[in-house]
């Protein structure tokens, strides 16, 4: 039992590293703000889910402990990374930073009056 | 809903000081019957039995779950592709949710899901402005997605 345990924790631990490791890469190679961000804020957010997990697993399968801060730090992780990602795109457009010019689309600067369809 | 969900918790409490002993047990056991006998009055009360709704806020959960997995998945393909052959773009999506916690939610769980952010909420609230990573191709499956979270918002907020 606490082998597998062990096991099982050790895999959701080396996941959260690999999808750690792939957000940083993600960072380092798209080509402007807007892209990077997601790099940075989701593959980051999966990353701890992964990581934290495997630590909760550790703890719950192998010391018999189950600690509700791992699951807390979960909760508030996953409520502030969107938030932040949020703000920085945000920020970013109203300053005025292209899109990397592999697509002109761009509905939020042509779309002024909010006459946004229902979705194409 | 929240009332009943008052009551429940009443109910543990108080079954639990009557077995005199200050366990997560007694006070499971005591859950348990609480939620027997709500669902006993459950025609008396003005609302819908609250663990329907709390259901549906699993299958939102598990829904999410779903989706943040296989998008990640999609995120790091185009991560590690050699050459960055895709498109990234902003498009706009009118949401038919209502109030602002239902849009919060839903932008909270848009901007999770890899591939896409949350940028812009337009003046009357019911307008997303979402930068996606690929438009073309991806947009599709994304507003597809996002129909599927509006709906299981809506089980979750609206009595139905």
């Amino acid at each position: 039992m606490t082998v597998i345990g062990e096991a099982v924790a050790a895999v959701f631990i080396i996941a959260g590293s690999l999808v750690s490791i792939l957000s940083a890469v993600g960072v380092l190679r798209f080509p402007d703000v807007y892209t990077r961000a997601h790099a940075a804020s989701k593959s980051s957010a999966l990353g701890v889910l992964f990581s934290l997990t495997g630590a909760f697993l550790y703890f719950g399968l192998v010391h018999n402990f189950i600690s509700i801060r791992l699951l807390l730090a979960i909760f508030f992780v996953f409520l502030t990374a969107p938030v932040g990602a949020h703000v920085v795109l945000r920020a970013a457009h109203h300053s005025g930073v292209e899109l990397a010019g592999i697509n002109p689309r761009d509905d939020l600067k042509d779309d002024t009056d909010c006459s946004c369809p229902a979705g194409d | 809903m929240s009332s009943q969900l008052l009551l429940n918790l009443f109910i543990a409490f108080l079954w639990m000081l009557l077995n005199d002993s200050w366990s997560g047990s007694a006070f499971m056991v005591g859950y348990l019957v609480g939620l027997g006998l709500i669902f006993m009055m459950r025609r008396f009360l003005p609302d819908s039995l609250y663990v329907k709704r709390a259901w549906a806020l699993v299958k939102l959960l598990g829904l999410f779950t779903k989706e943040l997995f296989f998008s990640s998945i999609l995120v790091i393909r185009q991560v590690l592709s050699p050459r960055m052959d895709f498109s990234p773009g902003i498009f706009s999506l009118r949401t038919s949710l209502q109030g602002d916690w239902e849009i919060t939610l839903l932008s909270l769980l848009i901007t999770l899901t890899p591939g896409s952010v949350v940028m812009e909420i337009g003046e009357d609230g019911r307008c997303l402005y979402i930068h996606a990573m690929d438009i073309p191709e991806g947009q599709r499956t994304l507003v597809k997605t996002i129909y599927a979270f509006e709906k299981a918002i809506m089980e979750v907020t609206q009595d139905v």
